[in-house]
């Protein structure tokens, strides 16, 4: 029981997940859409922590925990380029 | 079934907060808003995720006993911090970046930071 509402929930996170996507597509300015790629990244890291109860595997927890470290090098590294530093 | 309850509240208050932080992206006017309410959203959702899971694995840890359930409440919660540091200071990255590089929020029409940066006074 538990599990079926793991998936609907990390269902209807890749929903909101391509949802995002949009901006990222259609942002105005680079910042715009720097703010969407964070965004999407923290709601893979959900749905990673989600399917990883779904699945019944542990190892997908460090998964999302080496996805979230990354995901935060390289948000660093684009909002140094967008300050015009590199 | 007070295990089962539990994680069903955890989620629908991690999902209604994580569709607030994609619909704000939407219909926020400038990239300072848009950054605050996706940012402030879409962590708070996914801590309540965090906790769904350690609720989860607490439950099958009395049921059945097994230590992989011990391991997974552990790397669930080491996630959320991992979560709440990294995510606080992308934002702020973020935000600094788009200031310097002169982009203005929408019907802004001074700019003390800037004025104060350039003149050296005091705020």
């Amino acid at each position: 029981m538990t599990v079926h509402i793991m998936w609907f929930a990390a269902a209807v996170m890749g929903i909101l997940a391509v949802a995002v996507l949009g901006r990222l597509v259609s942002g105005p300015t680079v910042p715009d859409r720097a703010v969407a790629l964070d965004t999407l990244n923290t709601l893979v890291v959900g749905i990673m922590l989600l399917l990883s109860v779904a699945h019944d595997s542990v190892v997908m927890v460090d998964v999302a925990i080496v996805y979230a470290a990354l995901s935060f090098v390289g948000t660093m590294f684009i909002a140094r380029y967008i300050e015009g530093e590199v | 079934m007070f295990i089962l309850i539990l994680v069903t509240a955890a989620l629908l208050v991690s999902l209604l907060f994580n569709s607030l932080g994609a619909f704000s992206l939407y219909r926020f006017p400038d990239v300072y808003t848009r950054l605050h309410g996706a940012t402030k959203c879409t962590t708070f959702g996914t801590i309540f995720i965090a906790f769904a899971v350690v609720f989860y694995a607490v439950g099958r840890l009395l049921e059945s006993g097994e230590p992989r359930f011990r391991v997974l409440i552990v790397h669930a919660l080491v996630a959320m911090m991992v979560l709440l540091i990294t995510n606080a200071t992308g934002a702020h990255a973020i935000a600094r970046a788009s200031h310097r590089s002169g982009l203005m929020p929408a019907r802004a029409v001074v700019d003390r930071l800037d004025e104060s940066r350039k003149g050296g006074g005091s705020l």
